[in-house]
């Protein structure tokens, strides 16, 4: 009964006061055969302190990344958390709080919901952002299919310089609303634009999935020639240098909020961000809060625009979502909040930085730039003479990860390795990177 | 109290609010380098302690389950245990990358399976796959399970029909049309249970499946639940179980065992992860091995020797439905909770449960009757319909319980019942928890009758009160502007 | 509850009036108190093609949505713009200036309810 605060004398007066002699008689509608005989086969129970070695114990089977130096992203970053990103969401009035679909004892969350919306908002240079997504792939989904519907157009063009995660996530969606998905190749690492077919909407990624800056410009007038919508999946980071989607017309821009202060911890819990223009408010999937007030005037926070949402509009909601990733929301508001105006164009410059500082002495250590013309912010592909597994391999016994082979995602790629570079990596991390990359080479 | 400014507006030309690292590389043109490059963002600029007490002074305007009692019918507020919190947090678990090699996640691997194997037993299923992210997100990947099924018969075309019952969640018809399905409803008898005459009309060719939750949202346990799946599996449908009401029954009786093909479960519900104002919730699945072939990837399962791995031989998977294995570090929490309880302690879940949710439902049937004259499961869906006569809706009396230091239940929820107040304790609330809440109840029912006019006004202790909603959708205002 | 007898009706709550091959259609002075306050109503574009019973648009409160059905067939001629800045004249005046389409009649309405037929049903 680890969390159950019953006495036995609770339990009596309990049952006199409903009238029953047991707690298996409140069990009586549910048929004799159907209910379990003996205890269930798993584990026995553990204490407190117990509990603690063991988790600790599986914890340590894992590759602590913490403990090496890592140049693994692919959309998935290892960058500074302010610590008081943690403070804040451990705070139990924010951590075990439901849905604020009471708005008189929620203004606490609304209020900070409504401030995450601004500055996602913000940040892609868009009219408005909703509460969050689950995750970038499902985002860019969900907008897709979005986009499908008001086009009244079961047709999908993606660019294949998108996350193969986040296309598999797309193929998994479309097959089952019976929507065809059409794709762009890449040409030099960057998406051909020039054969844009027929579609209701383009999904491009930017920086792409090597780390490779889109055209967008090109891609919004390739969207209009065939009167698609145009989704951008946006790296935030990068948003803090990079001119917004927004600024270039994007219909809606997603991304994955995960850099914005989450950690990596396996790829979950992750954030989805959604932002759109105003025009598309009645139709995107998803909560947004909204400014208001009182009777008596005071100003307030409430849910809104809520009839697009599943348990009102049932089969005719804009999404099925309906929990989110607010705890997640809350944690990237605190990272925007205390890394500021000036802090995001630091760690985006900084990012830059040490990705072209990375590229110079990895360059020179015997790599090479697959893409060597295109432009990158703080990742890119590096051709070596030999399989990039076995090299990524042979730098882990040196502490360091180096990033991800892409062989399973890029045909003829098996000596391809992506590196990300992120603002905590330090010069002297880079150099032993590229040390130890010759002695690997060389060996 | 004044409301808090926002952020925004505390913001100072200047200021930071963290000891930012800054790369000691040898600076770069940065223009050169990106090409076109934009003005800053407009973010506040504050200091770290202006931004901690934002922050802290706004989580002091939040109710949580730590501050109080959280009757919210069908979200299951349960503890989540302060340990939980410490395992997720080990840097072990969370400094790992979803894409390091395989062979340096072992642990984590662990993790998933260890979840994985106490889930099948308490459900009674075959698999699990924890892709899943959230509730809706687990009803769609068992929905899209189904169809991959179906079409594997060549009957994908013709089973384009799911049906739902009455009394259903919302995320339930959503999730259906989301998957690409025409949804038809099924009424809910008298008694509380399913309409077995009327299921047998809509049963046919056309079924796809049957989505229900059992037990009910009624709160009602389907008595009728085995002879229910007969009849859609007669009819060539699969019968998935929205596991909303898994509270009730872990411990005790196993879906798996009442005949469902699938099911999803909310971690975050039963399994204490916690809710975090609207997520991460955490979407496990259960099936039957008829269905495993199509489960979403990427594969956790055991080898010969028993070890965690990945199962990179799977050619009906449906694709991937997240971008990674699932919500990680939820799947930790959960494996704390699962092992803090063991064997000895699971079942006391679902007993305390219900014995919290009868004995509310006893000690308020005088002013709030039950909707149906049966034991009721974890929660207790009580109907407030005697006070429209006084001009008191449900709504007015979940108000009242702010002032009385009370989160409210949920209202109007099944839209089935009129005025609905669904109640839902769970098992860690204490005696006297209880007893505070249902004498408040009592005293607002009483007011109810003398005193309509107080609690329209309701809440007046609370820092608003009740908003103008119409106001916020029409003069829409959802994002800061500089003045 | 105010049911003018000069207009027809349908079960669903929506009211006709005609004049020449022209009908006027709303909602209720009944369903929009329903309804509650109206915040939004979508609507048919002009030209569009109505058969009769077919839903041509939604009415929104904050916490519900009710489609309307047409009651007579037709193309739709005449959408009121003035509802996009003010839904609420749907509950300030349902027969007035809170109408929502104007449709070209192409046949004879039939089974629509009159005044005191529809208030029966209420």
């Amino acid at each position: 009964m680890t969390y159950v605060p019953h006495t036995d004398a609770d339990v009596r007066e309990m049952l006199a006061t409903i009238g029953v002699n047991s707690i298996d008689e409140l069990f009586a509608d549910i048929p004799e055969d159907l209910r379990l005989k003996g205890e269930l086969r798993i584990p026995s129970r553990l204490d407190e302190h117990q509990l603690m070695r063991h988790m600790a114990g599986l914890a340590a089977q894992n590759l602590d990344l913490s403990q090496v130096t890592c140049f693994l992203g692919a959309g998935i970053y290892d960058r500074y958390i302010p610590a008081s990103v943690g403070a804040v969401i451990s705070r139990g009035e924010f951590l075990t709080a439901y849905t604020p679909y009471q708005p008189e004892v929620s203004q606490g969350y609304l209020q900070t919901i409504y401030e995450f919306q601004s500055m996602i908002a913000e940040l892609y240079g868009c009219d408005l952002a909703n509460a969050s997504m689950y995750d970038g792939p499902t985002s860019l989904a969900e907008a897709a299919l979005m986009a499908c519907s008001l086009k009244r157009k079961d047709i999908v063009v993606m660019s294949e310089g998108i996350h193969p995660h986040a296309r598999q996530v797309m193929e998994t969606y479309a097959w089952s609303n019976e929507v065809e998905v059409r794709t762009l190749p890449l040409k030099d690492g960057q998406t051909d634009l020039s054969q844009m077919p027929e579609g209701a909407v383009l999904l491009i990624q930017n920086p792409n999935f090597y780390g490779v800056i889109e055209d967008l410009a090109a891609a919004r007038a390739a969207a209009d020639s065939q009167g698609a919508m145009l989704v951008v999946s946006a790296d935030p980071t990068a948003c803090g240098l990079l001119k917004a989607p927004g600024h270039y017309g994007a219909d809606v821009v997603v991304g994955e909020g995960q850099p914005l202060g989450i950690p990596m911890g396996l790829g979950g819990p992750m954030l989805g961000l959604f932002a759109c223009k105003q025009e598309y408010v009645r139709s995107i999937p998803g909560r947004i809060v909204g400014r208001t007030h009182d009777a008596q005037g005071r100003p307030g926070f409430t849910m809104t625009l809520r009839t697009r949402e599943q348990d009102i509009r049932r089969e005719k909601a804009t999404s099925n979502i309906c929990t989110n990733e607010a705890l997640m929301a809350l944690a990237s508001t605190v990272y925007m909040s205390a890394v500021g105006k000036n802090g995001i164009r630091s760690v985006a410059t900084s990012t830059v930085q040490n990705t072209q500082y990375a590229i110079k002495v990895l360059t020179e250590a015997g790599g090479k730039l697959k893409f060597p013309n295109a432009r990158v912010f703080g990742e890119f592909v590096l051709t070596l003479p030999k399989p990039a597994a076995e090299v990524r391999d042979a730098l882990l016994s040196h502490g360091i990860l180096a990033g991800l082979p892409l062989g399973p995602y890029l045909a003829g790629g098996e000596n391809d390795l992506l590196v990300a570079v992120t603002e905590i990596r330090t010069q002297e991390e880079i150099d032993d990177f590229a040390r130890a990359l010759r002695e690997v080479l060389n060996g | 109290m004044k409301p808090i400014p926002l952020i925004f507006e505390k913001s100072r030309p200047g200021r930071i609010g963290c000891n930012l690292p800054k790369a000691d590389t040898p600076e770069v043109d940065v223009q050169a380098i990106l090409g076109e490059t934009r003005d800053a963002v407009a973010w506040p600029e504050i200091g770290e302690l202006d931004m901690l007490r934002h922050f802290t002074n706004l989580s002091h305007r939040n109710y949580g389950i730590e501050i109080g009692f959280y009757p919210l019918g069908s979200c299951t507020m349960k503890y989540n245990p302060k340990i939980n919190e410490r395992t997720a947090g080990l840097t072990g678990f969370t400094h790992t990358h979803p894409m390091q090699p395989e062979e340096t996640i072992g642990g984590f691997l662990e993790v998933y399976a260890s979840c994985m194997d106490i889930l099948k037993e308490i459900t009674g299923f075959d698999d699990i796959t924890m892709q899943p992210v959230a509730g809706a997100h687990g009803e769609l990947a068992c929905l899209m399970l189904i169809k991959a099924y179906h079409e594997s018969r060549g009957e994908g075309a013709q089973r384009r029909v799911v049906l739902v019952p009455d009394s259903a969640h919302g995320t339930n018809p959503a999730s259906a049309a989301r998957c690409g399905y025409v949804v038809k409803t099924i009424p809910t008898a008298e008694d509380g249970n399913t309409d077995l005459e009327a299921l047998a009309k809509e049963l046919g060719p056309d079924t796809a499946a049957f989505m229900v939750t059992n037990p009910s949202t009624l709160a009602l346990f389907e008595t009728n639940i085995t002879k229910v799946c007969q009849m859609v599996h007669e009819a060539g449908g699969q019968v998935f179980c929205d596991g909303a009401n898994m509270n009730a029954m872990v411990g005790t009786t196993r879906p798996g065992d009442h005949g469902f093909d699938c099911m999803h479960l909310n971690l975050h519900k039963t399994f204490s992860t916690p809710h975090g104002g609207g997520g991460p919730g955490c979407g496990a699945i259960g099936l039957k091995s008829h269905l495993a072939p199509y489960m979403p990837g990427p594969v956790i399962t055991r080898n010969d020797a028993g070890q965690a791995v990945l199962d990179h031989d799977r050619p009906h998977c449906i694709g991937r439905v997240s971008g990674f294995f699932g919500q990680s570090l939820m799947a930790v929490r959960a494996l704390t909770y699962f092992l803090a309880y063991g064997r000895e302690g699971m079942s006391s879940i679902s007993r305390y449960s219900v014995l919290n949710a009868n004995y509310v439902k006893a000690r308020l049937k005088d002013v709030l009757p039950a909707a149906h004259d049966r034991p009721c499961m974890h929660e207790c869906v009580l109907t407030a319909k005697q006070y429209k006569e006084y001009g008191v809706r449900a709504l007015d009396l979940s108000k009242a319980l702010i002032d009385y230091g009370f989160h409210p239940p949920t209202n109007y929820f099944p839209l089935i019942v009129p005025e609905a107040f669904m109640i839902e304790p769970t098992e860690t609330e204490a005696k006297e928890t209880l007893d505070a809440f249902c004498d408040a109840l009592i005293e607002i029912c009483e007011l109810a009758k003398t005193d309509p006019d107080a609690l329209h006004a309701a809440p007046t202790k609370a820092i608003v009160g009740r908003l103008d909603e119409a106001a916020a959708v029409k003069n829409l205002d959802v994002r800061y502007q500089p003045a | 509850m105010n049911v003018p007898g000069d207009l027809k009706y349908t079960k669903s709550h929506e009211w006709v009036r005609i004049e020449g091959d022209t009908a006027t259609i709303g909602i209720t002075d009944h369903a929009q108190s329903e309804l509650g306050d109206i915040v939004f109503v979508d609507l048919p574009n002009e030209g569009r093609q109505l058969g009769a019973e077919e839903v041509f648009g939604s009415v929104e409160s904050v916490k519900a949505v009710s489609d309307i059905y047409s009651p007579v067939s037709g193309e739709v001629v005449e959408a009121n713009g003035t509802l996009g800045a003010q839904s609420e004249l749907v509950n300030s005046d349902p027969y007035g200036q809170g109408w929502l389409i104007k449709v070209k009649l192409n046949g004879e309405p039939e089974g629509l309810l009159s005044a005191s037929e529809y208030e029966a049903t209420l």
